[in-house]
């Protein structure tokens, strides 16, 4: 293939890659969109592997059929509730490869770039390693945490905006020298920058709470994405750009999606440090905090059969038990006894964004049933019982009501008002957040302790 | 601690303080039961049932009454039938708790504080959402309520419910409620569950939520009160003349249409205001039915006379005050899981040793006497039962102010864009054309992935997040543009990002083409 053909193939790939986004904007063509995606994918790397820049094939072939396999491996094998972890792990990849591509164009003897193109193209290099660097360990961490290896706690350095702020300075200074050195003294400070930055990703994601992991996880999205436009500048090649450019930018939306869900700051999400803040509110003095009340799965299983209208707020809990079958049994069995069921999701429920519609989905809950927060918020107060699995700061109504809670603000599921809410959860500790729930005290809420996979199987017997 | 139930010796009082059930929960906090014999045999309790609940069954009251620290009852303490007085046999020191209407027997709290006693009183239980299990007045309001209806059912000549039969059609029975406090509320339930068409009244605007929940219609008032009719605590309270003007006209008019009025209206600490007049009992069908609850604070009608069922004309007046002993073992059920409850608050350690925290407000406001002292009235509670009606407002200022903050000025939106203008400027001053060319690409492509992702419904964020992964193994272009460099060590490295940039391909695509198969319609 001559380079224009190259490059036509290039455009037909961005277009599929386009395509293949806007196919994942509704369920109907969901499935079209990421054939588009693979199509767009495999014509571009049959365009690159065809064109001319590329003369030996051996490693290239055992080395992506070694990956492919691996991945598809993985694909196959991961449980949807560890989906978060997948997502994590696979964006730590793609920045490895951004420093390792990073490096290789360094050191690539054909390359003769001189005057303003060579010192362009040393910053592309340097921000390329940087950005990549950065997402490799923070995704590492990100998958830590959420893997349960990491505590999830907010790591609180003493000084750690200063830190941050150091490291970025040293970058900088770094990258002034890097330019003005030749190639022996600048591979050796690529390589301590490398090493800040990946200082820095750890750092950066150690200091997330639990709560957070959303946000992070489309944030590294982004990031992997910026990382790939970097590459492209560096070998100026336009598709990588475009590329990077529609992840980046859909990571950050996302990112900015989750955070107005939160009510939160980008920059107060990276900087870190939520709950743990000395915002000592939680304990709120002369709030009535009252008693709870707890009920039986039998009564549950009762009042589910009297009620004309079910919701179901699923949280992070239900995917640490594994309860979205059970649940979605729950649902057909409700559904056969006339009942009306349908699944409230907060856009920041669990661990990623839409990770509850995947496990309801795995778990067969036609996704008609399923609404968002915004569909649902105003038909709550009509509703017979509410059932909360395993969720706690996005029903909380202190969000609404106490101005110096820490999650005030919030948008929430405003649950308190159906006629019964029953919330299944294992003890009475505090959400991610780290604030004391008034629902749970509320005079139309009972309590149903224990595990949530085995409470909603307890309801499906006594059903 | 040694805790004795006595028979109830009032004349004609049926319930029990304890049953068996609540005695094994009572005997979980480390304490020692005796009932006396007989106590639960009007509420269908037999001794043997206490037996078998490991209680000590205690034939001599006046043992009971001297073994025991702490006494629990139904009714305040009276006149023994052959014992004389009942705080005269209470122990020296010794506690008790009851009903006590501390308001009206003055006397009674003397002799009590006399005697050391440390006094619960079930009557004075604060009605805050926490106290709400041990609200004694409720439990009684509610089976009050029900047997109002029974009663009444019981002497009214015809049918609650309508029926079409053979013999011909049954209009429904229409029954009034005035006041839907507790009482009121399972009167309503009670009526509507046996068919009657039910309407209620009351003065507080606020529960006529709860008055249709049951199913009731809520007759309301061409009349504005300045404020809100609710009072401290929940309760009712005495409302303007003009007010009782109106209500009085609803209510003369309802009486010729009504077949049964139920009345519950009362204020907390004054005598039953009169609702129900002369002329209007006189006005209603004959066969009609009114049931007093206020019977015994006066009566919401003149004509009912305390505890007896009267004939007025051709209209029943039924003024029993002792309708929760007519059910005695409802009563006794649900006044000893009240009393558990105050025993469950009063042993927090769980070791049989009573503590009556004072700094507990549930607990201070039952104590009307602690060791001899009279601790009554308590301090106004904190919380009301009712929502504040304030809430709105700093809400809404709240909001408005959030809504403001969120629009960007416009001032801020044209120095952001300049600079933005001004970035690109200098970028293209020093930047070859080449990069510029690049740069254009990714600024457009920015553009594009904006548009496109803002669309993405929520729900698929998920597949949203691993297509983009997977598209960003793209990297792997990079890489294998690469590969096949002269240098070994960058052909290594490029190996290396092929490998894992593949890992990253497929798995991306794969997983999100398994999880978009799972979301079906």
């Amino acid at each position: 293939m001559n380079p224009g053909m190259v490059t036509a193939a290039y455009i037909v790939a961005a277009i599929l890659f386009i395509l293949s986004l806007a196919g994942l904007s509704n369920q109907e063509t969901a499935r079209r969109g990421n054939l588009f995606g693979i199509a767009g994918m495999a014509i571009a790397v049959l365009a690159t592997i065809f064109g001319a820049d590329v003369t030996s094939y051996t490693w290239l072939i055992i080395m992506m059929a070694i990956g492919g396999s691996i991945g598809a491996f993985l694909a196959s094998r991961v449980q949807m509730t560890e989906m978060p972890e997948l997502v994590a792990i696979l964006h730590s990849f793609v920045g490895l490869a951004a420093v390792l591509v990073g490096f290789a164009s360094y050191l690539d003897p054909d390359s003769h770039l001189e005057g303003a193109a060579g010192t362009i193209h040393n910053v592309e290099i340097y921000l390329g390693i940087l950005i990549g660097a950065l997402t490799f360990t923070g995704s590492v961490v990100a998958f830590g945490k959420l893997n349960g290896k990491i505590g999830s706690q907010p790591l609180m350095l003493p000084h750690r905006h200063l830190l941050n702020l150091g490291i970025g300075v040293v970058c900088i200074i770094l990258l002034f020298i890097f330019l003005g050195t030749g190639k022996g003294a600048g591979v050796a400070i690529l390589v301590l920058m490398t090493l800040l930055a990946f200082a820095f990703g750890i750092h950066m994601v150690m200091a997330i709470g639990g709560a957070d992991m959303p946000v992070v996880i489309s944030m590294l999205n982004s990031y992997s994405g910026w990382a790939a436009a970097a590459t492209g500048f560096m070998l100026s090649n336009d598709l990588l750009i475009v590329v990077g450019a529609l992840v980046g930018s859909s990571g950050a939306i996302l990112s900015y999606i989750m955070c107005r869900a939160m009510n939160r700051k980008f920059l107060s999400v990276i900087m870190g440090g939520f709950g743990n803040a000395p915002t000592s509110t939680a304990t709120d003095g002369d709030e009535e905090q009252g008693e709870v009340v707890s009920i039986s799965a039998e009564e549950v299983a009762q009042l589910c059969k009297d009620a004309n209208s079910v919701v179901v707020v699923p949280g992070y809990g239900m995917a640490v038990a594994h309860a979205q079958h059970p649940v979605s049994e729950l649902t057909t069995q409700l559904k056969k006894a006339g009942v009306d069921v349908k699944f409230a999701i907060h856009p920041v429920a669990g661990r990623m964004p839409g990770h509850m519609n995947v496990l309801l989905a795995e778990a067969n809950v036609p996704y008609d049933l399923v609404l968002e927060m915004d569909e649902i918020n105003d038909e709550l107060g009509e509703v017979d019982v509410v059932i909360v699995i395993g969720a706690n700061d996005i029903v909380n109504p202190s969000a609404l009501e106490n101005p110096n809670s820490p999650i005030a603000g919030m948008p929430v599921l405003e649950v308190w008002n159906a006629k019964q809410v029953i919330v299944s959860k294992r003890g009475m500790a505090t959400g991610y957040a780290g604030v004391e729930n008034p629902l749970f005290f509320r005079e139309n809420t009972r309590m149903l302790f224990g595990d949530a996979k085995d409470s909603v199987n307890a309801i499906l017997t006594s059903l | 601690m040694d805790i004795g139930v006595p028979k109830e010796s009032h004349e004609g009082e049926r319930r029990v303080a304890l049953t068996p059930e609540t005695a094994k929960h009572i005997q979980k906090l480390g304490h020692t039961l005796r009932v006396e014999s007989g106590a639960g045999l009007e509420a269908n309790i037999a001794d043997q049932a206490y037996l078998d609940a490991g209680v000590d069954v205690v034939n001599d009251t006046k043992s009971l009454y001297q073994q025991s620290d702490l006494i629990l009852k139904v009714r305040a303490p009276g006149t023994h039938p052959t014992l004389g007085s009942e705080v005269d046999l209470l122990k020296q020191g010794s506690a008790l708790a009851s009903f006590i209407w501390p308001a009206q027997n003055e006397s009674l709290m003397q002799k009590m504080a006399e005697r050391d006693l440390t006094v619960l009183a079930l009557d004075s239980v604060p009605r805050i959402s926490r106290a709400q299990k041990l609200d004694a007045l409720s439990s009684m309001a509610n089976i009050a309520g029900y047997r109002a209806v029974v009663e009444a059912a019981n002497h009214f000549g015809r049918f609650f419910t309508g029926q079409v039969t053979a013999a011909g059609k049954v209009p429904p029975a229409k029954v009034m409620v005035i006041g839907a406090g507790v009482a009121g509320l399972a009167a309503i339930g009670a009526a509507k569950g046996m068919g009657a068409i039910v309407r209620a009244f009351d003065t507080r605007p606020e529960v006529k939520e709860q008055v249709e929940s049951m199913g009731a219609e809520f007759l309301e008032l061409d009349f504005e009160e300045e404020d809100d009719a609710a009072g401290e605590g929940g309760y009712a309270k005495v409302m303007s003349k003009a007010f009782i003007d109106a209500e009085m006209a609803l209510f003369r008019e309802q009486a010729k249409d009504v077949d049964i009025i139920i009345t519950t209206a009362l204020i907390p600490g004054k005598p039953a205001p009169e609702l129900i007049t002369t002329d209007m009992v006189e006005s209603m069908k004959p066969g009609s039915v009114i049931v007093d609850l206020a019977a015994e604070q006066g009566g919401n009608c003149k004509l009912t006379k305390a505890n007896e069922v009267i004939k007025h004309g051709d209209v029943t007046l039924i003024g029993y005050t002792d309708l929760p002993s007519r059910l005695a073992a409802q009563s006794s059920q649900l006044y000893g899981t009240n009393l558990r409850h105050l025993l469950t608050d009063l042993t927090p350690e769980k070791d049989g040793v009573i503590n009556v925290n004072m700094d507990d407000e549930v607990i201070r406001g039952a104590t009307v006497i602690k060791n001899g002292e009279i601790t009554w009235p308590p301090p106004a509670p904190k919380l009301s039962a009712t929502p504040k009606p304030v809430a709105a407002t700093p809400d809404a200022a709240a909001m408005q102010a959030a809504a403001e903050e969120a629009k960007p000025s416009g001032v801020k939106t044209l120095i952001g864009a300049a600079v933005g203008v001004l970035a690109l400027l200098a970028i293209g001053r020093v930047a070859p054309a080449d990069f510029m060319s690049h740069f254009t690409v990714f600024v457009l492509a920015c553009f594009i992935g904006y548009q496109v992702i803002w669309n993405v419904t929520p729900s698929l964020h998920t597949p949203l997040m691993s297509v983009t992964n997977a598209i960003s193994g793209i990297i792997v272009v990079g890489a294998l543009l690469q590969v096949s460099s002269g240098s070994g060590f960058v052909a290594f490295l490029a190996a290396i990002a092929i490998l894992i940039a593949s890992i990253n391909i497929a798995g991306g695509f794969l997983v999100t083409q398994r999880m978009l198969k799972m979301f079906r319609k």
